[in-house]
């Protein structure tokens, strides 16, 4: 079964990959569709069946390679957490298939677009179920690989090439991380099985390594190494800088990738990993902060933002900023139930976000929006469910899994516990206030778009909207059906063995728990305020606070400072090598400078074949006589 | 061993001779046709003699054993210089017929010629191939300078005479010291002689620098190369086009034969010549052809490189080296017969194409005549999958296996730089703009024939090189078996 789910999305990109062209778009749209709910529907049956304590199955498919002590296998292994993800994946990735048939439907290559989301999907389970490191760095690097020829789609335009090629690069540098840390693994552990690696952990918690006449923690430093890896694809603060710039992708690939899969790959490993994590009591605390860092930065920045899917881009970001400073006070299991609540309403909110877009002709900017819910009254009902479980509104999914990732927080006991509690609960505010921002300027109010546009809006076809009423479903009722398994009383039996589980029967006190709501009501209250009722407060507000609103709208300028620290001095190593180590030195000497001399030998060796024949019985007899001298003083 | 009077009248050289003067006389009294009717006779004559030595091959003749020898080496160049005489006959009779020089003298010259190489080839004794070589290029002396009437024809005769007695003197002054420190002249006497001593005295030394700088002369290896480009260029293309295919061939096999057979057991003193010559060609042939307009100056440079690797096989003195050396030299007559045959045909305005720059767009003219020449290009410079690189193949494996690994290199090396100007040409013929669009073509049946079967050869080589390898490795082993 877990075969079926992971290899029919690869048969979907091969037919469209060699099949597409000949039988139509259609066909190859129909093909994917089927093939994912297929996957979709059989992935649920695996979840089902390991609600209750199931053993790890692996599935060896083949030997991969085998070099010396070093052995890779390509093999499929399920346990709770992988068959959790397996669920998010292939049900997001289903109605992100189903939805594109309206998305997509007038553009060129629709084969291609399908081709490539499957093939996306198929490396992403690839990813979730291999047993090795290596093969999941086979399945990061494809998403990798994907996520680029996603995001450059349409690559006619030159913002998306780039795009994607940023996304690419950024992503390299946390793959260096990952890499260095896969190969320092192998050598501490001499394998890179999960199995083993987590069987010897505990034999290397006081392992140490001298760098630099450095003493250094081994398992610190490879979990360290790992993380890098994880910031890349998770796009924490540092490596952040490429997700919203993915935008320029067609918005189905950034409901699939930015919402549910790639990105949520980093905090997956590190829960995979957690057995190694436990025991890396620094590269946590790195973990909680870089995590909390982000939350609370990327919202600030999304309070800002114009483009609607740069507004969600940058909440994702946040999120995921939640779910690993959970995963770094090693509440894995808070951490992975957010990533799956928050893989169905940030799929749910990318999706509406589209079908907005869709309905204005391809605009994406809020300021051009608004009292849209009259004409689009679905859409904004999918956006308004979406918002609403983002921001943790009480039995919606997303109040299960950030509640109990505050709660974490609060019974850390730590002073870095106490930063991630202080930055949730003031993240969770700005999310409210991002969000209900969001919803007031581009539904409500009157509209500030041209009437013409205005008038054209129109509610998206069925073949859109259906998956977002799968996906609201999943927005809703997820945290009340799965609370109990990830993090309630059956937590015990539903993990078993695939993650480490710190145990805390506390909850909140009342008093918590209200600061929290109030603080998400606050949120809520002051969009209100600002975005409907008193819409002059909003340019007040920005004039007022000119400093701090153009450090969030300019996103805290981190673009500018990479360019100016990176980009640019790279630019200038890379053309001095260029001008002057490349054209100037190698070029010179080499190709030109010998094509040139042979040019100016050939030239004169022409001019001794000078026609006189004395001249060439002289050359006869000199080489005689040069053979003769050799011969006779040798 | 007694010999009976049939077996003496069934030596192919007897028989070659006989027929030579025939052909001579029948032209001398013959009053119509005279040109082709000789050349007929000639392809038929040569043809005879080359299924006669194929016959033949195992009769020994006793009485001659002191001069000439049999082996398989020997016999199959012999065979290729019967064929290439074949093959510049009837490639280049239209030729003739076109400028008018219907000489019949061409064809039997050609005969006497074909006459010296086989004798040079076989001969086992010092006299017997001086006898081959001198009349071998007295009869090429007279062909460079046949068209009596062209200053240039003259020019190159005379000075391919002058030079090519100079080297005469020089081989016949190395033969007097050979002779004159081992008492003999025959090869076999030579080797026994020389093989109880340590070390050659410097007079042998001399005598053997001597007839290998002679012997260097006639394969044109530089520095004694510097006749070739001039006669390539002023003999009629006809006769250029037998100087490249055929008398190279015999040269090759007897510079071959002198050093491995009396020589075999000092090849430390004449490796480092022949590895001199060899770098030199190689350089020279790639170097200088660079900056050659004329075609035919481009294919005395190419000639001249092509030695260089030939030379390579000898140098390394092992049995790779005698087969790969069997290789190239099929090759390398199979591709100069299909680009002499291409020049030969190929007209622009009555003139017949001489520079470079005369094939610019041809490709959109004449598409079949331009792939031919693409493909003989790309076979020279030694691209796969054509044959010119397994050609080349062979040899540098020989250089490995004699641990000759600079020379190897620089072999790879130079002939990536001769690529450039193989591919130049193709760059003409393709890319460049048609000027002259009106070509013509002057190829009679046969010609084409022989045409097609060599571009065959050179393009399908690939699928069926055992052909051919396993020629050349019984060659070798043979070779060196005796």
């Amino acid at each position: 079964m877990i075969t079926f789910v992971v290899f029919l999305p690869l048969v979907g990109f091969i037919y469209c990959a060699f099949l597409g062209k000949l039988f139509g778009d259609r066909n190859s749209q129909l093909v994917t569709n089927i093939l994912l709910f297929v996957s979709a529907i059989l992935s649920w049956i695996i979840f089902l069946r390991y609600l209750g304590p199931t053993e790890t199955s692996t599935l060896q498919i083949l030997n991969w390679m085998m070099s010396g002590t070093f052995s890779a296998d390509w093999s499929l292994r399920v346990d709770a957490l992988t068959a959790t993800m397996l669920i998010v994946v292939t049900t997001v990735s289903a109605c992100v298939h189903l939805y594109s048939i309206g998305y997509m439907n007038k553009d060129k290559s629709i084969s291609r677009f399908m081709g490539y989301l499957s093939l996306f999907t198929f490396f992403m389970l690839m990813l979730v179920t291999s047993d090795n490191l290596l093969q999941m760095f086979f399945g990061w690097e494809g998403v990798g690989l994907t996520s680029y020829l996603l995001i450059g789609f349409w690559h006619h335009k030159e913002s998306a090439n780039k795009a994607a090629i940023k996304a690419f690069i950024v992503n390299r540098v946390g793959d260096f991380g990952f890499i260095l840390g896969i190969a320092g693994i192998f050598f501490i552990f001499g394998s890179v099985q999960f199995d083993i690696i987590f069987d010897t952990a505990s034999n290397y918690k006081d392992h140490t390594f001298s760098f630099l006449s450095f003493n250094l923690s081994t398992i610190n430093t490879l979990c360290f190494l790992l993380f890098l890896g994880a910031m890349g694809k998770s796009a924490q603060l540092g490596l952040h800088t490429w997700l919203p710039d993915a935008m320029e992708g067609p918005t189905p690939v950034s409901a699939l990738i930015h919402a549910a899969t790639m990105v949520t790959a980093g905090v997956f490993m590190v829960a995979r990993m957690s057995p190694l994590f436990e025991y890396a009591q620094f590269t946590n605390l790195f973990i909680t902060f870089i995590g909390a860092t982000t939350a609370i930065i990327t919202a600030s920045i999304a309070l800002t933002q114009n483009d609607i899917k740069k507004v969600i881009a940058y909440s994702t970001c946040s999120q995921l900023g939640y779910m690993f400073f959970a995963a770094g006070l090693g509440a894995y299991n808070a951490s992975i139930f957010h990533l799956t609540t928050h893989g169905f309403f940030k799929a749910l909110l990318f999706l509406s976000a589209g079908s907005v877009i869709h309905a204005m002709h391809h605009e994406q900017d809020m300021r051009k929006m608004g009292g849209l819910f009259s004409k689009i009254p679905f859409t904004g009902t999918m956006m308004w469910i979406g918002s609403l479980a983002i921001i943790g509104f009480p039995y919606f999914s997303g109040y299960y899994s950030k509640e109990s990732i505050l709660e974490n927080a609060y019974f850390a006991s730590s002073n870095m516990g106490l930063y991630a509690y202080t930055v949730g609960i003031i993240t969770a505010l700005l999310t409210a206030f991002y969000s209900w921002r969001l919803l007031f300027m581009t539904f409500h109010g009157t509209t500030r778009a041209s009437n013409d546009t205005f008038h054209k809006a129109h509610e998206s076809p069925k073949v859109m909207t259906v998956p977002l009423v799968f996906l609201s479903v999943g927005s809703i009722f997820s945290g009340i059906f799965l609370s109990d398994y990830f993090i309630g009383s059956k937590e015990n039996d539903f993990w078993f063995v695939s993650l480490i589980l710190s145990h805390n029967d506390h909850h909140l006190p009342f008093l918590q728990t209200l600061i929290i709501k109030l603080s998400v009501a606050l949120g809520v209250l002051s969009a209100a305020l600002v975005y409907f009722y008193r819409k002059e407060l909003a340019n007040s507000l920005a004039q007022n606070l000119s400093p701090l609103h153009s450090l969030s709208f300019n996103k805290w300028y981190v673009d500018e400072l990479y360019n100016n620290i990176f980009t640019k001095s790279f630019f200038y190593l890379s053309s001095l090598f260029w001008k002057r180590g490349d054209v100037r030195l190698i070029d010179e000497y080499g190709p030109n400078g010998v094509s040139r001399l042979i040019n100016i030998s050939s030239k004169f060796l022409s001019l001794v074949q000078s026609g006189y024949l004395y001249h060439y019985a002289f050359v006869m007899l000199g080489g005689l006589v040069i053979i003769l001298t050799w011969f006779f003083y040798y | 061993m007694e010999n009976n009077i049939l077996d003496l009248l069934l030596f192919p050289e007897f028989i070659l001779s006989v027929g030579a003067i025939a052909i001579l006389l029948i032209g001398l009294f013959t009053t119509k046709k005279t040109f082709s009717s000789t050349s007929n006779l000639s392809v038929i004559l040569l043809i005879v003699v080359g299924i006669i030595i194929y016959i033949n091959k195992n009769i020994s003749f006793a009485y001659f054993n002191t001069f000439f020898k049999e082996s398989s080496f020997i016999l199959f160049f012999q065979i290729l210089v019967v064929i290439g005489s074949i093959a510049s006959i009837i490639i280049s009779s239209n030729y003739y017929k076109d400028i008018k020089l219907l000489r019949f003298e061409i064809p039997v010259l050609i005969l006497f010629s074909t006459l010296g190489m086989l004798v040079l080839i076989g001969s086992n004794n010092l006299m017997s191939m001086y006898l081959g070589i001198e009349l071998q290029s007295l009869a090429l002396y007279v062909l460079a300078a046949i068209r009596r009437d062209s200053l240039q024809s003259a020019e190159s005769g005379i000075k391919f005479f002058v030079l090519g007695a100079l080297s005469s003197g020089i081989l016949l002054y190395g033969c007097s010291l050979i002779y004159g420190f081992t008492g003999s002249t025959n090869f076999n006497d030579i080797f026994t002689s020389i093989s109880s001593l340590d070390n050659l005295n410097l007079g042998i030394i001399f005598g053997l620098v001597f007839i290998l700088v002679g012997l260097a002369f006639k394969v044109s290896a530089v520095p004694f190369h510097m006749w070739t480009p001039d006669v390539y260029e002023g003999a009629p293309t006809a006769v250029t086009a037998f100087f490249a295919i055929v008398p190279k061939v015999s040269a090759v096999a007897l510079i071959y034969r002198f050093c491995l057979e009396p020589f075999g057991d000092f090849y430390k003193e004449w490796s480092q010549i022949i590895i001199f010559l060899s770098i030199g060609s190689m350089f020279l042939g790639s170097i200088a052809a660079i900056a050659q307009t004329s075609i035919k100056r481009l294919l005395a440079y190419s000639s001249i490189g092509h030695i260089g690797y030939i030379l390579i096989g000898l140098a390394s003195t092992n049995a790779a080296g005698i087969k790969g050396a069997v290789i190239y030299v099929l090759i390398y007559v199979l591709m100069n017969i299909a680009i002499f045959t291409i020049i030969l045909s190929l007209k622009i305005k009555d003139n017949y194409v001489e520079k470079i720059n005369d094939l610019s767009g041809l490709s959109k003219d004449k598409p079949v005549f331009s792939i031919c020449i693409a493909i003989t290009m790309l076979s020279m410079a030694g691209i796969p999958p054509f044959a010119g690189f397994f050609g080349k193949f062979y040899i540098f494996i020989a250089a490995l296996e004699a641990e000759l690994f600079y020379l190897a290199i620089l072999g790879v090396l130079f002939s990536v730089v001769s690529a450039f100007y193989y591919l130049r040409i193709i760059k003409i013929m393709y890319f460049d703009d048609l000027k002259i669009p009106n070509y013509q073509t002057n190829i009679s049946s046969k010609a084409s024939l022989i045409l097609f079967f060599s571009i065959l050869t050179i393009t399908m080589f690939i699928f069926y090189p055992s052909l051919i390898i396993n020629i050349g490795s019984d060659i070798s082993i043979e070779f060196f078996n005796n």
